[in-house]
């Protein structure tokens, strides 16, 4: 593949591509077993990290690789070749922060930022090197439309400087609204190169999955209230769960049978709290979350789940299933009373294998058998696996957050159909998620949660992008202004 | 009961010279941990150290020789926690307890014949009129070299990790092993070197109990010490100048314990010296119970395996 100056490039591709193996490459984490690159007419190996950053190579990662505890000027610097005292880099900060609308306080501690707030740092450390190829992966899983916009225009500005830019991403709608190119790979090949304005999304996911994909779809109507709700929430009140979390403050919700009731929202501003309330790692201070008219709201986790309330946590290893386990023993952990694996303490294993094999069938999760750890596994297929799980013990209320946060396109299409398939069954599901098109793909009525306070609900139908990111973004503004 | 007995000034003296063996092992530690590893060995080290000094220095005479064998016999115990630990990604628990067993036993080993012998004495700095101040000069001039040298070292590992290069990289190291990799720092280097220092400070630290402190060597001489160092790292929530209030309030109790036995208070010495193992533990629930944000205080990836796997 090649990058010409000036330029920003899409690197497109599934989970397991190869796209961040070639950009470690470039960036020295990874050693080529054959080949080469050449970078201005010179060939270019670099061994470590600190040589791609002289060279003017920079990267902006996926996972953020920064540092909780230490202040923004601290986490920059530990990113520097070149070293500066600490006053000459905070006005380094500020200036390149203002040239590029993207503010920062050097003084603050990195774990009290937002997503987004989080990202400038990483760009601003590597802008201040002045790099001449800039990749970036997977920059906007985790901003508001409004943070992506204010980056959208950074990227432009330093492509006109001359700047190259390598943009990995899942969402195509964005890569055809910023990028000149994009190169496709598959299985570790480069299968084409096009001009992404010329092509539709569907056309670029084809060309990443090989095959056709079909979007998701609802086989019944958009529901609208009917009867009595199954699930209720009811002011529900809690304290923050950690010094970067946010307390609740009287959520109050309910959601009818066969409806999917999306929470929008960027992490950080309750739904952490949120979702240990509902699933019961921790108790509210007040309120009560009522199912079918009783009140579940000081039973636990596993009381919840007998009475047919199931709930698959954001992050997938460590928390929704055990890395250091396979994934026989991963079904038996949530389904062991619905579907009564075990008897008077002991664990029926032929009965459990078959379920964990039922749900690598049904939810198409890629493993070579279910011994296989569960941190073994892509995001995206142990997602799938920790979804299906919770679908196969067919809840009445199924609780996700954040179900396809680092997930490729065909593996998210395919988990937010089974979603609403389940829903179509009659079915309540609740989905947490940061991402603005999901909602709106799957969702009945949104609301959004921001700052520990739920927004009034609305019906999905002519709700817009920009509406529900107006919703997001109102309560960061009012601190920035603040 | 005369409590007039206990001289307020010689008091506040032999605390500090009492908490020397505590603050030395603790601000090892501290490094240590602050570099993402938790190594239980400190006992093991200081005893070490203090065999290894004790032995030179009764053999050569030289209190200088003696400090040297007693910081490298603790480094070299450490560099082998480091080696099993981050090269050959051994269990750091374990292998932290298993080096405190190692050193206990390897120490009763080497000093069998040197139990009962007085050591030379450990000179002081010639202070001149300095000592002779009236309060001040107990209070400040009269200690011996290492007493200075230990405060020093605070003050340098302070200063180091808070305002410099170097002590970022540590820092960082300590709080996310995998971002520190990704942005190209060699973790594993870094980690051996700030054991190995704090191997060396934990052999001081035994080193000063049997060549000054006691001064004698007898098996088990620490007697627990390491652990209250280690305890002491988490009372000082990993800041370097709370590890000497620390090391201040463990070497009070147990002073006042003695004299407290010395001016006839009637209780069974036992609860006297039960004291201060006591009060670090409640000082240690206290902290640790009430508040989450000492919580987040702990460097993020203590005592977790590094691969290096990217």
């Amino acid at each position: 593949m090649e990058l010409e100056e000036g330029e920003i490039c899409a690197l497109l591709g599934e989970n397991g591509s190869g796209k961040s193996t070639l950009v470690k490459m470039m960036y020295g984490l990874v050693k080529p077993d054959d080949g080469k690159m050449i970078f201005r007419s010179k060939d270019y190996t670099p061994t470590n990290p600190n040589e791609a950053r002289s060279a003017g190579i920079a990267m902006v990662f996926q996972h953020f690789s920064l540092f909780d505890a230490l202040t923004v000027a601290e986490n920059i610097a530990l990113g520097m070749s070149d070293h500066l005292s600490f006053s000459t880099l905070s006005k380094n900060i500020e200036e390149k922060g203002k040239a590029y609308g993207l503010a920062l306080n050097p003084d603050n501690l990195v774990g009290s930022l937002s997503a987004g707030e989080r990202q400038r740092v990483e760009i601003i450390r590597c802008l201040l090197q002045n790099p001449k190829i800039l990749i970036m992966d997977e920059p906007t899983s985790v901003l508001t439309p409004q943070e992506a916009d204010i980056l959208f225009e950074a990227l432009k500005n330093l492509a006109e400087e001359g700047t190259t830019i390598l943009y990995i991403s899942h969402k195509l709608e964005e890569i055809k609204e910023l990028c000149t190119k994009a190169t496709i790979l598959r299985a570790g090949k480069v299968v084409a190169t096009c001009n992404p304005e010329e092509k539709s999304a569907r056309q670029l996911a084809e060309m990443m999955v090989g095959t056709s994909i079909g979007a998701p779809k609802r086989t019944g109507e958009v529901r609208s209230h009917e009867g009595t709700p199954l699930f209720q929430v009811k002011d529900i009140e809690k304290d923050a769960s950690s010094s970067f979390g946010t307390g609740l403050q009287k959520i109050s919700f309910e959601v009818w049978q066969g409806e999917v009731f999306g929470i929008g929202g960027i992490a950080g501003n309750g739904q952490d709290e949120l979702m240990e309330v509902l699933s019961g790692e921790a108790l509210p201070k007040k309120g009560s979350i009522l199912l079918d008219g009783k009140d579940l709201a000081r039973l636990n986790p596993n009381e919840r789940r007998k009475r047919g309330l199931l709930f698959a946590p954001e992050q997938r290893v460590g928390h929704a299933a055990a890395g250091e386990m396979n994934l026989i023993e991963n079904s038996y952990l949530t389904a062991a009373d619905r579907k009564a694996l075990s008897k008077y303490g002991i664990i029926n294993w032929s009965k459990t294998t078959s379920f964990s094999k039922e749900i690598i069938c049904h939810f198409d999760v890629r493993t070579p058998g279910s011994e296989n750890l569960a941190q073994s596994l892509s995001g995206g297929n142990l997602q799938k696996f920790v979804i299906g799980r919770e679908i196969l013990q067919n809840p009445e209320v199924l609780i996700v957050n954040q179900p396809t946060w680092g997930v490729d396109a065909a593996a998210a299409a395919s988990i937010r159909q089974k979603l609403m398939d389940l829903a179509d069954q009659g079915a309540v599901v609740v989905v947490i998620s940061q991402d603005i098109d999901e909602l709106l793909e799957v969702s009945d009525y949104i609301s959004v949660l921001s700052g520990g306070r739920l927004s009034r609900e609305r019906h999905v139908k002519g709700l817009s992008r920009e509406d529900i990111g107006l919703m997001m973004g109102a309560s960061q503004e009012l601190a920035l202004e603040a | 009961m005369d409590f007039a007995a206990i001289n307020p000034l010689l008091f506040i003296s032999t605390m500090v010279a009492a908490s020397i063996p505590v603050l030395l092992a603790a601000l090892g530690e501290l490094v240590v941990e602050k570099s993402g590893v938790l190594n239980l060995g400190v006992e093991g080290m200081m005893i070490i150290g203090a065999v290894c000094g004790f032995i030179t220095i009764v053999h050569t005479g030289s209190p200088l020789l003696g400090v040297l064998a007693s910081i490298i016999a603790g480094g070299v115990l450490a560099l082998l926690f480091g080696v099993l630990t981050q090269i050959l990604h051994s269990n750091q628990v374990a292998t932290g307890l298993a080096l405190t067993l190692f050193g206990l036993g390897l120490s009763a080993l080497l000093g069998q014949n040197y139990a009962g012998i007085k050591p030379p004495n450990f000179p002081k700095p010639a202070l001149g009129f300095l000592s002779d101040l009236p309060i001040f000069g107990q209070l400040f001039f009269k200690y011996d070299y290492l007493v200075y040298v230990a405060f020093l070292l605070v003050i340098g590992v302070s200063y180091v990790l808070s305002r410099t290069r170097s002590g970022l990289i540590l820092r960082s190291i300590g709080e996310n092993h995998d971002a520190a990799h990704a942005l190209g720092y060699h973790v594993i280097r870094v980690r051996l070197a700030a054991i190995v220092f704090g191997g060396g400070c934990a052999g001081l630290g035994g080193g000063y109990l049997a060549m000054i402190r006691v001064p004698q060597w007898t098996e088990g001489l620490t007697a627990g010490a390491g652990w209250i160092a280690l305890a002491l790292v988490v009372f000082a929530s990993w800041k370097p100048y709370r590890v000497i209030l620390g090391a201040f309030l463990f070497g009070g109790v147990t002073l006042l314990q003695l004299n407290l036995q010395a001016v006839g208070v009637k209780l069974n010495p036992a609860y006297l010296s039960m004291a201060p193992y006591i009060i670090t533990i409640i000082a240690l629930v206290v902290i640790s119970g009430t508040s989450s944000r000492f919580a987040t205080l702990a460097p993020g990836s203590l005592g977790k395996l590094f691969h290096k796997t990217m």
